[in-house]
């Protein structure tokens, strides 16, 4: 003997599962869709994101040490070196595009290496490498630079560093804010995460639901004693899961393609250095973005007297979601106003963004996930009503 | 020694028309009295047949008392619940029954008997004898593990009809038992009508065939236009004439045309 809640649950669950095309079709698919999909574009792009063969990089020089200077007249630097008199010059050059990076040696270089000894706890002596990582030719010609000197230090045995700010507050890169701060994972994983969810929830909702109703299976449900409640719960309770499973495939499908989709030009690779409140969190929002979808999807089936009905209903959602997750391309990271958090869909995008920038308060992420319950609890609890109405069950 | 079991009282029904149905059915009204002021009772243990013709107000009046309708005004006393309210007590204390029941077309017959036991809160204890004497009674047994898609009509109706008496209703409600079904599917039907009333079940049914509340029943109510027109045992309905001489008496009364 079991509540009823378990036993829709269940079936719901049994019915998915026991349908082989439907696993494969809502689950397996969608990620190795996407996986193939992007390493193919992956590829493309990569093509757009490297340097001809030939390029050689014009690095802009503050005192030039002269032991760089032999090294360079000597030819043995595949490399335009360019006098510079002042840094601060050097450093509009690297913008304007005349430079490709600037490297700013201290006065009296050569010497003060010499007299360094790593043991004695000074500072060593510093090289600053100024570029600008949103134009592949200075992000690689930085690459090429900082790697020359990090083998030109290791002969000399560690007496001098590059880029190690010991002051802190100095930024070497000089791209402006917009184009190194909305990381690509921040703006664009907003919108596929819902994407992903949608369209897993619409893949079964419309089914179950409407499908029911068109197969009067439903009214052969409705003649037991199940209180309407549960039968609602557990629909979307289960459908919820399923949709996860879907969204869980289409992300990982993305996530693995990410290495081919971004090549690794030095510094740019996405560092997923996230903890795992990070993840925690991201672990709520979806799941409480799901049961919303799921219940919105289920309410629209629910008027519908055909799954291709339901279809057309949802459609236009689906197209609304879109752009609500769009929105996280344009804005800059996560709002801080409050009110922000009780719209849905909003909400999660807001979220996410905020978790992938780290900027996300805790109480805001509880005010978004708690908003989120209480219009699914809302959802749930108009579809409990419509299986009441003998309006909605048995209309003609 | 008679006690009543079912006691319907002044049941009314409308029905709202969309613009569509109102010029599908050339009707002038925005409304349709569907169920008016209907009164019957029945008895525990006996076959009761409401007959009528398509449109009468049948199905309507079973689905009220299933509690799958609400009607307007009125109530009904089935098996001691209300279906106004207490809608749960009365589905837990009857089977409902049409001769299209739909049952889910990937599942087993197997699955579908624990899945309405569970919602019909069968105990483990009595469900597995149940099931046992079910499927053998409806030779089921040796279709148990196929899917309903794959199953023939006859057996997909032995399984609604096993599937709505999971919980061994007081009350069994049959809305056009028959209708649709081969000759062969309809005898397994009537058959286990039988056997219910011999169990001392109360059979509640609804039909357009004559021959069928007089092979079948023990009362007689006749619907027509939502209105009970006679009722009572079918000597008295009949008083020597055949039911279906006595129905179209009755609906010439009533000022229609054939
Ligand atoms: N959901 C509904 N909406 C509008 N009219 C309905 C609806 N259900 C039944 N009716 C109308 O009510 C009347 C009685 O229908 P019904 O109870 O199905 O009759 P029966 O089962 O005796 O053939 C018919 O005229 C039918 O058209
Ligand atoms: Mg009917």
């Amino acid at each position: 003997m079991k509540s009823g809640l378990w036993t829709i649950f269940r079936k719901e669950l049994a019915r998915f599962f026991g349908d082989k095309r439907m696993v494969v079709g809502t689950i397996l698919l969608p990620g190795l869709l996407i996986f193939v999909m992007y390493t193919f574009m992956g590829s493309a792009l990569t093509n757009q994101f490297t340097v001809d063969e030939d390029f050689i990089p014009k690095v802009g020089v503050v005192d030039l040490p002269d032991s760089l200077n032999q090294l360079a007249e000597g030819g043995a630097l595949p490399l335009e070196l360019v006098p510079v008199t002042d840094a601060e010059q050097g450093k509009a050059q690297v913008t304007g595009e005349e430079l490709d990076v600037l490297a700013v040696f201290p006065d009296g270089f050569d010497q003060a290496v010499a007299a360094y000894t790593p043991a004695s706890g000074e500072r060593a002596p510093a090289v600053a490498l100024y570029y600008c990582s949103a134009r592949t030719e200075s992000q690689t010609a930085y690459s090429m630079v900082a790697q020359l000197l990090d083998g030109y230090e290791s002969t000399l045995a560690n007496k001098f560093d590059v880029n190690s700010d010991q002051d802190g507050g100095e930024m070497y890169d000089l791209s402006n804010e917009d184009e190194a701060g909305a990381s690509f994972l921040s703006s664009l994983l907003p919108m596929l995460l819902l994407i992903f969810l949608f369209s897993g929830s619409m893949a079964v909702a419309p089914e179950s639901i409407a499908g029911e109703k068109e197969r009067g299976t439903i009214a052969t449900m409705l003649i037991t004693p199940v209180k309407r409640s549960h039968l609602a719960l557990g629909k979307i309770l289960a459908l919820s899961l399923i949709a996860l499973l879907s969204g869980l495939s289409s992300t990982l499908g993305t996530l693995l393609s990410i290495p081919n989709l971004i090549p690794d030009t030095g510094e740019v690779s996405i560092s997923l250095s996230y903890t795992p409140a990070h993840y925690a969190a991201l672990a709520v929002v979806v799941l409480v973005t799901v049961l919303l979808i799921v219940a919105c999807v289920s309410l629209l089936s629910a008027f519908a007297k055909t799954v291709k009905e339901a279809q057309t209903y949802v459609t236009p959602l689906m197209m609304v979601v879109m752009v609500v997750g769009m929105t996280a391309m344009f804005g800059d990271g996560a709002s801080t106003q409050v009110w922000v958090y009780l719209i849905p869909f909003y909400n999660s995008v807001q979220c996410i963004s905020g978790i992938f920038t780290g900027q996300l308060q805790p109480h805001l992420l509880a005010l978004a996930a708690a908003s989120n319950l209480c219009y699914t609890a809302l959802g749930v609890w108009v579809l409990t009503r419509m299986f009441h109405s003998e309006r909605v069950m048995f209309q003609r | 020694m008679s006690e009543t079991i079912l006691e319907v009282q002044d049941l009314c029904k409308h029905f709202r028309l969309s613009a569509r149905q109102q010029k599908l059915t050339h009707s002038p009204d925005r409304v349709k009295k569907a169920v008016d002021h209907l009164s019957f009772t029945a008895q525990r243990g006996e076959m009761f047949g409401l007959l009528g013709p398509n449109g009468a107000g049948k199905t309507t009046t079973l689905r009220m008392l299933a509690t799958l309708l609400e009607p307007d005004s009125g109530d009904a006393i089935v098996a001691g619940a209300s279906i106004r309210t207490q809608p749960e007590q009365v589905r837990s204390r009857i089977g409902f029954l049409t001769s299209e029941l739909k049952l889910e077309e990937c599942f087993t017959p197997n699955f579908l008997f624990d899945f309405f036991a569970d919602l019909h809160q069968v105990p483990d204890q009595i469900r597995a004898r149940r099931k046992e004497e079910l499927f053998t009674r409806f030779d089921i047994h040796k279709f148990a593990e196929v899917k309903v898609a794959n199953l023939s009509t006859g057996m997909k109706q032995k399984l609604s009809l096993v599937i709505s008496i999971v919980h061994d209703p007081e009350i069994v409600i049959f809305d056009e038992p028959t209708n649709g079904l081969d000759v062969i599917t309809a005898r397994v039907v009537t058959n286990f009508l039988k056997d219910l009333r011999a169990q001392g079940k109360t059979v509640i049914l609804s039909t357009h065939i004559f021959s069928l509340v007089e092979s079948l029943c023990d009362r007689v109510g006749i619907l027509i236009d939502g209105a009970m027109v006679r009722c009572g045992t079918l000597e008295d309905v009949c008083q020597g004439r055949t039911l279906e001489d006595t129905f179209f008496a009755l609906y010439e009364e009533r000022g229609n045309t054939l």
